[in-house]
């Protein structure tokens, strides 16, 4: 530990004094700080084009078949002939915007932003244990992130098999026009993209084993540093198995393989392929898409522990429960795939050990819940932007979370399959609950990352409006699944010959979900203002501007390359000395040494 | 064009006003003295009322729309199965709805109640092993109930059927539904996929449609000898790439050919009997009331799911893998229509798994009728099987054995 503070801090001797080149220094940067801040531009542009697709298939949802100028304006003749969707053009617009959301918002950009930004600065490291490899993640995650977008712009259209890409319909072109090219550049994409989220949970993990600080023990980090670890073991153990998934897809499509093909006629075409099997596939898919879904949540869970202890100027309750829970979901999650394939055909006998695996999730999570409300429970809460989102998520993961417990029931799940239902549920428990974690971990870390403070009360409106929005949009989509409405449908008008009740219901609810995905939407725009003005003309921040106990407000506010001038800090107390009593202050920092007589937690 | 006009005006002008907003904010920002990371307690105060007044908006909202849409969508069960899902979902959404507006409340209550007030410090309580142990065990009790009435009614929904339930099949393709009766027998005909023809679009299996297949595949418009001749025509030129299509269709054509002689090899005719009278069924599936229909579900060409909403029954329909599913039809159309006050009302066959730009139209309309207007339907039916319909005299086989040889002798 010795030689390797001596060592990096001759480092950072060498490159304190002269200029860093503009490339060097804002694109190939090997700063964590600096990459965190590329994965996050990168994720709030992909986030806003992914926003973007799911108001245009919102329109056609809620008023379809009429003319609408705004999506001839964004489709034009080719896709929105008249200003009216193309069925294929639909699935499109819904298979793109689940892929960004899920892989490029949340996975690159919520774990990629904030384990960069966070891990060397939380465990008191100089930087990632290999800034080159780090480096190559992100470029890799832009390269991945263009080539989805310009899958959009594919003649034949973009992928349309849904986000999952279940084959055949995703390996064969004469189902649907989006398996041409559009799919192949999907492949590509994600092939990047995987290689990159490989590369990059690596370097979290070698970087949280070997670079802490002195006196940083395990059980001295904070939550977040826990659920990047545990979230970046998820992702090198489950990202392997999406990319063979994937690669047996492109032999299937190029190399006439059977892996996932068996009997199939198509477009009047008999195909010979023989014993392969389309469930091979999801088994694959959902043996990362299950982790993949606490690959997402865990860094929010993470972050938002770390800002409601710190505003509500409390220790987190029950710290080594929380960090129970942390690995007791990622090991579960490993476990429960066959839950997102109860109807595909699967043994009965395997289902019921999947119901079992995945109601015990349930346990971890509400162990996690009402830790957060004690937590809260005689407090002193500040309410900044960042808690309030915070709070939020604490209020979506219960709400998305109790769905979960439906459709975890096989015998439910036959009729709740597919249905509007799952999309509320893992919109709610998954998509707002990350987007909260995400929007409290930008407003409470930004005075890190940019050296500036944004502004409290445009932060107050965008999270009104994002909340109000939100749940607008997706608590009613429950009942729209109750009514027995399947997803990925573009239109509800044939409910009409069968059932006009249901159908007029349908009409109902997803116009007011449109209205409120539209207000949601603009919304963003507070978000989107205060972020970029705030980078280049926000109030200057102060050292420690939320009071708070761990080891990245002890560094400079500049954020020098190296992160602490001389010595690497010590730490000597758990990152939650909050309102201690018989302390001097209401926060008591890491480096702090214990007072004689005083015991450490 | 105007609209698309007024739309790119919209946005520039939007940026217009965001760029006026930095110039107004940046004056207003020099005129306060606050700094952004002190929240004043009015602005603490504030926004924990607003906190507790969203959960009221929140939990009226929820209410309102319980009342207003809960259940006309779903409508009561229509099958036996659909009756005890219907009786665990209900439980279910007992306990989950309670543990929503209990923690919900604790949340938004605790955000109001312990928001900062000067002078009052914060408590600190860093664990509590009792309290601990206490939301671990009883979320885990209630876990074990909810978990043994689901895995108990799993069990009864995916088990065998009775030995006197119905056979039907369900065949899906891009973007509709066939259905195949399993006849006076009740015992569906075989079938294989590469004996789909005109007059065979279910592929069943018996030694005709092996003979009409083999032959449609020898001297078929597109079959192997057409090809050939195609190949071999010396007075024209194809370019590389339709020569290189045209190749690998015939070396396609001639593996399936194998196949199927193969398959003409080891057929055993006495299983033709149990596809000949199988009847096929399309535009409407009519089922009985009372009676348990075992279904076999079979793909042609994706995945598509068989989705009854109103039997609360769902599977999955794979290529090259046969799936399976059971239920029970309770009330017949007519009670249904009666008992929704709906005169058009319909059950419905949907498609719940994408399959393609029609996904949404894939359906097929359900007639539960009573078992006397059943029987009456049946027999009308009896007299129109796979066989009255499409191989009326059981045909003399149309390859001979000189064709095969002949193809033989070419590979």
């Amino acid at each position: 530990m010795a030689s390797h503070d001596a060592h990096a801090h001759g480092h950072h001797e060498d490159h304190h004094h002269h200029e860093e080149h503009f490339i060097s220094k804002y694109i190939f940067s090997q700063d964590h700080k600096m990459i965190g801040k590329q994965f996050l531009m990168t994720a709030v542009f992909m986030g806003l084009v992914a926003m973007m697709l799911s108001i245009l298939f919102r329109i056609q949802l809620a008023w379809p078949g009429e003319s609408s100028d705004f999506l001839s304006f964004f489709l034009g003749e080719k896709w929105a002939p008249n200003g009216v969707l193309k069925e294929d053009m639909y699935l499109g617009l819904v298979t793109i915007h689940g892929t960004i959301m899920v892989f490029f918002l949340l996975t690159g950009g919520l774990s990629g932003t904030f384990s960069n930004i966070l891990i060397p600065l939380q465990i008191g490291a100089r930087d990632m244990a290999s800034g080159f490899l780090n480096m190559l993640s992100y470029w890799m995650f832009a390269l991945s992130s263009l080539i989805m977008v310009v899958t959009l712009f594919v003649e034949s259209g973009p992928a349309m098999s849904g986000w999952t890409v279940y084959p055949p319909l995703s390996a064969l072109p004469q189902a649907v026009s989006g398996s041409g090219l559009g799919m192949t550049l999907w492949l590509v994409s994600m092939t990047i993209f995987i290689a990159s989220s490989l590369i990059g949970s690596l370097n979290y993990i070698v970087t949280i084993i070997n670079l802490r600080t002195q006196g940083m023990n395990m059980t001295r980090m904070p939550l977040t540093i826990w659920a990047f670890f545990v979230t970046a073991i998820l992702g090198v153990l489950s990202f392997p198995v999406l990319l063979s998934a994937a690669l047996l897809l492109t032999m299937d499509r190029l190399m006439g393989t059977s892996f996932y093909l068996s009997d199939i006629i198509v477009g009047g075409e008999m195909l010979t392929n023989h014993g392969g099997s389309p469930i091979l596939y999801q088994h694959l898919f959902w043996f990362l898409g299950h982790p993949e879904v606490y690959i997402v949540l865990l860094p929010a869970l993470g972050l938002s522990s770390e800002i409601i202890a710190t505003n509500a100027r409390k220790p987190i309750f029950g710290y080594k429960a929380m960090i129970g829970s942390i690995l007791a979901i990622g090991f579960l999650s490993f476990i429960v795939w066959g839950h997102h394939m109860f109807v595909t055909g699967m043994n009965p006998f395997l289902g019921s050990v999947f119901v079992f695996t995945t109601l015990l999730i349930a346990i971890p999570s509400a162990v996690k819940v009402f830790n957060y409300l004690t937590t809260l429970w005689k407090g002193s809460l500040v309410l900044t932007p960042a808690m309030l989102f915070a709070i939020g998520l604490v209020s979506t993961f219960i709400t998305g979370g109790v769905t979960g417990i439906i459709l975890a029931d096989s015998a439910l799940d036959i009729m709740m399959h597919d249905t509007y239902f799952v999309v509320a549920h893992f919109h709610i428990v998954m998509g707002m609950s990350a987007v909260f974690g995400m929007f409290g971990g930008v407003y409470h870390w930004f005075p890190k990352m940019f050296g500036r403070m944004m502004n409290t009360r445009l932060g107050y409106a965008h999270f009104w409006v994002t909340l109000i929005g939100a749940y607008g949009v997706f608590f009613p989509m429950h009942f729209v699944g109750l009514a027995g409405a399947p997803r990925r449908y573009y239109d509800y008008s044939a409910y009409s010959e069968f059932d006009s009740n249901s159908f007029e219901l349908m009409v109902d609810l997803n116009q007011i979900i449109t209205i409120f995905a539209i207000i949601a939407a603009l919304g963003q725009v507070f978000f989107l203002f205060n972020f970029f003005y705030s980078i280049f003309r926000g109030p200057k921040a102060p050292q420690n501007p939320w009071r708070s106990t761990t080891l990245e407000w002890t560094t400079p506010v500049e954020g020098i390359h190296g992160n602490w001038p001389g010595e690497l800090p010590t730490v000597h107390r758990w990152p939650y000395d909050y309102s201690k009593p018989g302390a001097s202050e209401d926060f008591i920092s890491q480096i702090t040494p214990l007072e004689e007589g005083e015991e450490e937690h | 064009m105007e609209n698309k006009l007024i739309i790119l005006l919209v946005i520039i002008l939007g940026a217009i006003a965001v760029a006026q907003l930095v110039r107004i904010y940046e004056l207003s920002s020099k005129l306060r003295k606050n700094e952004e990371h002190e929240i004043s307690n009015r602005d603490n105060n504030l926004n924990a009322r607003m906190m507790f007044g969203f959960m009221l908006l929140f939990f009226a909202g929820f209410i309102y729309l319980m009342t207003a849409y809960g259940w006309t969508g779903r409508g009561s069960a229509a099958s036996v199965e659909g009756i005890e899902m219907d009786w665990l979902l209900n439980l279910n959404f007992v306990i989950i709805i309670a543990v929503f507006f209990l923690t919900n409340f604790l949340l938004f209550y605790f955000t109001w109640r312990f928001v900062r007030k000067p002078g009052v410090p914060a408590f600190y309580y860093p664990h509590n092993n009792k309290l601990e142990m206490l939301w671990t065990v009883v979320p885990a009790i209630v876990l074990a109930v909810i978990i043994i009435l689901g895995l108990q009614t799993w069990s009864n929904l995916s088990g065998p059927s009775k030995p006197e339930a119905e056979k039907i099949e369900l065949f899906s393709k891009q973007f509709d539904w066939t259905a195949r009766y399993a006849g006076a027998d009740n015992t569906l005909g075989l079938y294989d996929y590469k004996l789909t023809l005109d007059n065979n679009e279910l592929a069943l299996l018996t030694t005709s449609t092996i003979d009409s297949s083999l032959n449609n595949m020898l001297n078929g418009p597109t079959g192997i000898r057409s090809l050939q001749k195609l190949l071999n025509n010396r007075d024209t030129v194809y370019s590389d790439s339709t020569m290189q299509v045209l190749r690998t269709d015939l070396s396609r054509k001639e593996r399936l050919y194998r196949f199927l002689t193969q398959m003409k090899e080891n057929h055993n005719p006495k299983l033709d009997a149990s596809a000949w009278d199988d009847i096929i069924q399309k535009d409407t599936l009519y089922l009985c009331k009372g009676q348990e229909y075992e279904i076999a579900l079979r793909a042609k060409d994706v995945i598509h799911s068989a989705y009854f909403p109103h039997f609360r029954a769902q599977m999955n329909t794979v290529p090259g893998m046969a799936t399976r599913m059971k239920f029970t039809p309770n009330k017949t159309t007519s009670e249904m229509r009666d008992e929704k006050n709906d005169a058009n009302f319909n059950y419905i066959l949907m498609c719940n798994k994408i399959c393609g730009g029609a996904h949404y139209k894939m359906k097929m309309v359900v007639v539960v009728l009573d078992r006397p207007a059943y029987k009456k339907w049946m027999d009308g039916k009896k007299k129109a099987t796979f066989k009255d319909q499409y191989f009326p005299v059981a045909a003399a086989p149309a390859a001979t054995s000189a064709d095969t040889t002949a193809v033989d002798t070419m590979n």
